[in-house]
């Protein structure tokens, strides 16, 4: 495997080589040292595992993985490979299982993932079957490390890393608190393919810089205007963070029309604005916090509008990007309906997300024949700590950092 | 009587608009007070109530074409609707209930045309001055994911 075909031009992650959106080692790699690394991959929520026996099969990375809550109440995670052939374990996304059985060879697993069962074990009228040597216990599919935090389950292959809560470090925890703070119930799931490499909707998700630029939604309607009080809060290890900000009428000022940029359109106003009318859940007067964990998690407050995304690599221009849209489990029927409404802005058809569905693509088709030339991150300097204004793309470069040290592919490689 | 010849016909009209770009049309073929929705059959089994789109007015569908010529980016399409027979599960004087099968064939600006989706029109039509108007439409997409992105309505 060819690591050396990837070539940082300097230390600062304000040039990003095109290459790492195409290549083939690259993809492989990132699926053993980010994946299967030293990271915490979003699972599921905790919400839809219930009741002892409820499971879901999703992906760690491009691995498939089940997730089970068993009778003690504790959450397990294993990969769903048989460990006879390698067959999937679990067909259905989701469901309740007592244990689970490979259809190929009726090999059965409990909750846990251990191997339990192989069918003919002692061979048929004392003919065939398993050697004496073989010990079910020293076989089976490769078992998780799941942790929960607010509801969220994250499942690691790794031995080494930290506990959740010093994974996402103080400030990330406090802002997933701060929306995860009571039970949630999920309302709808819906599934985007993107014609794009993974990183290139996990930096569109950190890139505070495009929002109002590329969403006129946004802008027209003081939602998220780069004027607006907010800030970017990016963690230490730079792979997790934080974009918010607070509707704030005062803040429809000249800047954009000085720009004469095609997203300040006055004209426009909504028919219906009921779309728009929220209600205030959370004292801070946040109106919107995008959070993003390391490597392809997102927890979504707009408005009143609540999902966790999980971004999944489908090969290298590829991406399964998993909408899982929630409300709280006590809302009431009429909040319930404004986050209905609400859901109208993201998603597939959302007026300010239909097109982050699409600018991966644009970018992975504007690439094809640049693949040694590099993005320009350069936005708000080379840094990539926090900062209090959005026209910076500090959490870009806080990914790219992140990648890095997981890759190995630090300055030494400059 | 609201009979299948109305509905076919009703079906017929209301693909044309979306599939010639009469977008600013298709308000029109619901009421004022209409529920319309786009979700696929896995959150209809579970009866999970959010949508790609979720509408309860004629206004927003207005508002939602607004948004596509003038806010909204997204490369230039066109659908074709090849709509199946009408099944009637009631039908009375002013008002009937339907289910009919829908493909969307998705031709994008380079000239490729893939399948973008199929699924079930859930509707509940009512007559309204002498015209047939969908009270409710809910399109229940087969496959739960979306290529890209979903710009015009289905």
């Amino acid at each position: 495997m060819q690591e050396q075909a990837i070539h940082w031009k300097s230390a600062a992650n304000t040039r990003i080589p095109y290459r790492l959106y195409v290549d083939e080692a690259t993809s492989a790699l990132e699926q053993e040292r980010i994946f299967r690394g030293n990271t915490w991959n979003y699972l599921c929520l905790e919400a839809e595992l219930p009741d002892a026996g409820s499971y879901r099969a999703t992906y760690a990375g491009s691995t498939p993985v089940v997730v089970v809550r068993d009778a003690d109440g504790e959450i397990y995670s294993f990969e769903n490979r048989c460990a006879h052939r390698g067959a999937l374990i679990v067909l259905d996304k989701a469901g309740r299982a007592d244990d689970f059985q490979c259809v190929y060879h009726a090999w059965s697993y409990n909750r846990q993932g251990d191997l339990t069962g192989v069918a003919f074990e002692n061979g048929v009228k004392g003919q065939g079957g398993m050697p004496e040597t073989f010990c079910k216990q020293e076989h089976g599919p490769r078992k998780l490390r799941v942790a929960t935090f607010c509801g969220l389950v994250f499942g690691s292959f790794s031995e080494d890393v930290p506990d959740i809560e010093e994974y996402l470090g103080e400030e990330i925890c406090a802002r997933i608190e701060r929306v995860l703070h009571k039970p949630v119930e999920v309302i709808g799931r819906f599934t985007q393919k993107l014609p794009n490499n993974w990183k290139l909707y996990v930096e569109n998700v950190k890139d505070s810089y495009h929002a109002s630029l590329l969403h006129m939604f946004f802008t027209t309607f003081e939602l998220n205007r780069l004027s607006q009080r907010g800030g970017v809060i990016v963690d230490d290890t730079g792979g997790h963070h934080v974009s918010y900000s607070m509707i704030d009428p005062a803040a429809k000022d000249d800047s954009y029309r000085n720009q004469a940029l095609r997203s300040d359109n006055e004209r426009y106003r909504l028919k219906d604005p009921s779309l728009l009318a929220g209600f205030r859940e959370y004292d801070d007067g946040i109106t919107l916090q995008i959070l993003s964990v390391f490597p392809g998690f997102v927890l979504q407050q707009i408005q009143n509008c609540l999902a966790v995304r999980q971004v999944l690599p489908k090969g290298i221009a590829a991406t399964e990007l998993n909408w899982t849209y929630i409300g709280y489990a006590d809302d009431t029927p009429e909040q319930r309906k404004v986050r209905l409404k609400q859901l109208n802005l993201v998603g597939p058809a959302g007026f300010i997300s239909m097109e982050d569905g699409a600018v991966g693509g644009f970018v992975q088709r504007g690439i094809a024949g640049a693949t040694d030339m590099d993005a320009i991150v350069e936005m708000g300097g080379d840094h990539a700590g926090s900062s209090e204004g959005r026209a910076t793309e500090t959490s870009v470069r806080g990914f790219w950092k992140a990648y890095r040290q997981h890759m190995g592919q630090q300055a030494a490689d400059a | 009587m609201i009979d299948l010849l109305q509905l076919a016909a009703f079906n017929a009209a209301y693909a044309q608009a979306i599939d010639s770009d009469s977008l600013e049309q298709w308000p029109g073929f619901f009421t004022e007070d209409c529920h319309y929705r786009i979700t696929h059959v896995e959150n209809e089994a579970q009866g999970l109530p959010a949508g790609i789109v979720w509408a309860d007015s004629r206004d927003m569908l207005s508002d939602r074409i607004a948004a596509l010529r003038e806010a909204n980016i997204y490369e230039r399409q066109r659908y074709r609707h090849l709509l199946g027979m009408p099944l009637v599960e009631a039908a009375d004087e002013g008002t009937a209930r339907a289910r009919t099968p829908f493909v969307v064939v998705r031709t994008m600006h380079t000239g490729e045309s893939d399948v973008f989706a199929t699924g079930e029109y859930h509707d509940r039509f009512v007559r309204r001055d002498g015209r047939l108007l969908l009270a409710e439409r809910v399109a229940v997409c087969d496959s739960t994911v979306t290529d890209t992105l979903l710009a015009l309505p289905l």
